[in-house]
C-alpha cells in the first residue's frame, strides 16, 4: 500500500509536510521524534517516540526502521539532522533515497538541485520504500488546523555514540528557515563584533533572523549555523536583505525562493544585483541604519 | 590503525556547468575533473592524523573507470600510503555505491572510514551514512574536529543550531565538512613519491546499478533582475508598494 510516514524532528517540522504529502498524493502519518502534539495538517495518525530530546542518529535510524513496515515513503524536512539520520535509515532498509526534493511529479519522480544548485535534476525512483528529504519552500503551506495529540510509542533511543557536549548559539532570534525577514551579511562586515552589531542589531530591530555568506563564515565573521546557501540553510522569507553579499552561485541557490530580495552593495557589478528585486548601490554601513529605522516604524 | 578514505572524481567544482542540449545529463565538454573537495578534506584529515601517529596506514579508494587513477594519484601525493581502484563502467547511485564500498571495507578491515559529507556534483549526502548502517558502525557526519585515542574517536560536528561533540567507539564512519581543515598544496616531491605507491585495481563484487535514475537535467529557471533604486527612501517606497513595512 502507498502511504507516507512524515518523520518530524519536532512539531514545527511537521508544518512543512502537509504540502509535500499533498504533492505526492498519498495518505500520511506523522511521527514526532520530539514533542507530544502536532499541528493539524491532515495526518491520519500522529505518533510520538516519547523522547524528550533527540538521540544520536543511529538511534533515530533504528527506531524509525522498526516502524517502516507499512510505508512506501519515509520523508523529513531537509536539514543537517535529517540527512544524518534518514540516509542511515535508508541504509538500514536498503532503500533508495532522494535528498533535497523541491518538487514531486507523482509518488516516484522528483526534482532536486545538483551541482551547488546550478542545475535541476529530475529523478525517477525504483523501490519500496523510498526515503526522501524535501525543502518545504517548494511546496504549498496550508494553514494548520487544531493541534493533534500524539500516540506515544515509547520507542527505545539507545545509541552506540555518547554525546559529550552541545553548543547552540541560537539565542532569541527566529530560526533562519522559519523567519519572515532575514538580514544577511558578507565579508565586508570585517569581524565578528561588527557583524553582530550591524547585522545582528538589524535583525533584532525588525524581529528577523541573521544570515551570512559562506565567505563570512569561513573567515570567522559569523558562526557556521548562520550560513545561507546550497551548503548551508535554504531560506524562503518574505523579505531577504543581502548586505555586502556579492552573490555566489551557491549563496543564490539558497535564497532564490525568497519573496522579495533586496541587495545593498558598493559594487554595481556584483552578481547579486542580477537576481535581486530591488538593488541599492550603497555603503551598507550608511544604508542599513537608515533602512533599519524606517522598517522598524 | 588503518584509515580508509573514500574519494570521488567530480567535475571541477569551480567550473560553470550547464545541461546537455537534450537534457540527458551535465555537459562536461571542456570541463576538468578533480577530487571532490569534501573528500580532499577527508584525505587531508587522514594525513594530519598520520603526522601525529606514524603507525597509521592510509588507504584511498574510489569506484569508477580507469580515469579515476588521476584522483587516486592526488590522494597518494597528499600522503595516502596506497590506493584501491574498483574498476568499472557500471553506473551507481549512493545506495549501490555503499554496497560496493562495504565489500572493500570487509576486505580491508579499517578502523576508521573518512569521506566527504557529500560530493559536489550529486549533492546527495548519503553514502557515508548508508555505509555505516550496512556495517552497523557508529557515524559522525559534518565533522569539524576529529581526535583519536584509546580505541575511540572524539568528533565535533556541525549541527543545524551550532555544534556538538560525540564520542564513538571504533570502527566508525566519519564524514567531513568544509571547516575541518584546509587541504595542503601538493608539492613536486609528493607527486614524484606518489608514482611509486601502489594502486590496486580490482573488479567490482556487486552488480552496481541505479534505483535513483536521472530523467532530465535542466538549468535553474532564472529569477529576473529587478530594478535599481537610488536611495534608502526610494527603496522603502518600493517595499511599501509590495506590502512590506507599510
Amino acid at each position: 500500500m502507498s502511504r507516507l510516514l512524515l518523520v518530524a524532528f519536532d512539531p514545527t517540522d511537521a508544518l512543512g509536510g502537509a504540502g509535500f504529502a499533498g504533492a505526492l498524493g498519498l495518505p500520511f502519518d506523522v511521527l514526532l521524534l520530539t514533542g507530544q502534539a502536532a499541528p493539524g495538517i491532515g495526518a491520519e495518525k500522529v505518533l510520538a517516540t516519547g523522547w524528550t530530546e533527540l538521540p544520536p542518529s543511529d538511534a533515530i535510524a533504528s527506531a524509525v526502521a522498526g516502524l517502516a513496515g507499512g510505508y512506501s515513503h519515509l520523508a523529513s524536512v531537509s536539514a543537517m539532522r535529517s540527512k544524518d539520520a534518514l540516509a542511515r535509515l535508508a541504509g538500514h532498509l536498503d532503500a533508495p533515497m532522494v535528498t533535497d526534493v523541491i518538487a514531486a511529479e507523482g509518488p516516484s519522480q522528483f526534482k532536486r538541485p545538483i551541482v551547488a544548485g546550478s542545475l535541476i535534476e529530475t529523478v525517477a525512483v525504483d523501490g519500496n520504500p523510498i526515503v526522501l528529504t524535501f525543502r518545504p519552500s517548494g511546496f504549498s503551506k496550508p494553514a494548520p488546523g487544531a493541534e493533534v495529540a500524539a500516540d506515544n510509542l515509547n520507542l527505545p533511543g539507545t545509541s552506540a555514540v555518547t554525546r559529550v557536549s552541545v553548543s547552540s548559539r541560537g539565542g532569541a532570534r527566529p530560526d533562519l528557515t522559519q523567519a519572515k525577514v532575514i538580514i544577511s551579511g558578507g565579508r565586508p562586515l570585517k569581524d565578528a563584533d561588527t557583524f553582530e552589531r550591524v547585522i545582528g542589531g538589524f535583525a533584532d530591530a525588525v524581529g528577523g533572523a541573521a544570515g551570512a555568506t559562506r565567505a563570512a563564515v569561513d573567515s570567522g565573521i559569523a558562526p557556521n549555523e548562520l550560513q545561507v546557501g546550497q551548503t548551508g540553510k535554504i531560506v524562503a522569507p518574505d523579505l531577504y536583505i543581502a548586505a555586502g553579499v556579492s552573490g555566489s552561485t551557491q549563496h543564490m541557490a539558497g535564497i532564490k525562493d525568497s519573496k522579495i530580495i533586496v541587495a545593498i552593495n558598493t559594487d554595481p557589478d556584483a552578481p547579486i544585483f542580477e537576481i535581486a528585486d530591488l538593488g541599492l548601490v550603497a555603503d551598507l554601513y550608511q544604508a542599513l541604519p537608515e533602512l533599519q529605522e524606517k522598517l522598524k516604524k | 590503525m588503518k584509515i580508509l578514505v573514500a574519494v570521488k572524481r567530480v567535475i571541477d567544482p569551480y567550473a560553470k556547468v550547464g545541461p546537455l542540449a537534450d537534457g540527458s545529463g551535465i555537459d562536461t565538454t571542456n570541463v576538468k575533473f578533480d577530487v571532490n573537495p569534501f573528500d580532499e578534506i577527508a584525505i587531508e584529515e587522514a594525513v594530519r592524523q598520520k603526522e601525529k601517529d606514524p603507525s597509521i596506514e592510509i588507504v584511498a579508494v574510489t569506484i569508477g573507470g580507469s580515469e579515476c587513477t588521476e584522483q587516486l594519484q592526488k590522494a597518494l601525493a597528499m600522503g595516502a600510503d596506497r590506493a584501491i581502484l574498483v574498476e568499472t563502467d557500471q553506473a551507481y547511485d549512493p545506495s549501490s555505491l555503499s554496497k560496493e564500498l562495504e565489500a572493500v571495507v570487509r576486505s580491508e578491515s579499517p578502523d576508521v572510514i573518512l569521506m566527504g559529507k557529500q560530493a559536489t556534483d550529486g549533492d546527495n549526502n548519503q553514502v557515508g551514512q548508508m555505509l555505516a548502517a550496512r556495517l552497523g558502525w557508529p557515524q559522525a557526519t559534518f565533522a569539524c574536529n576529529v581526535q583519536f585515542s584509546g580505541g575511540k574517536a572524539t568528533v565535533s560536528r556541525e549541527t543545524d543550531t551550532g555544534e556538538e561533540t560525540l564520542e564513538l567507539p571504533l570502527p566508525a564512519v566519519i564524514t567531513t565538512d568544509l571547516r575541518l581543515n584546509e587541504p595542503r598544496y601538493i608539492g613536486i616531491a609528493g607527486i614524484v613519491k606518489a608514482r611509486s605507491k601502489p594502486i590496486d585495481r580490482r573488479a567490482p563484487v556487486t552488480p552496481g546499478g541505479t534505483r535513483v535514475r536521472s530523467v532530465k537535467v535542466e538549468s535553474v529557471p532564472a529569477r529576473a533582475a529587478g530594478k535599481k533604486v537610488a536611495s534608502v527612501e526610494e527603496l522603502m517606497n518600493e517595499l511599501s508598494s509590495r506590502g512590506v513595512g507599510a
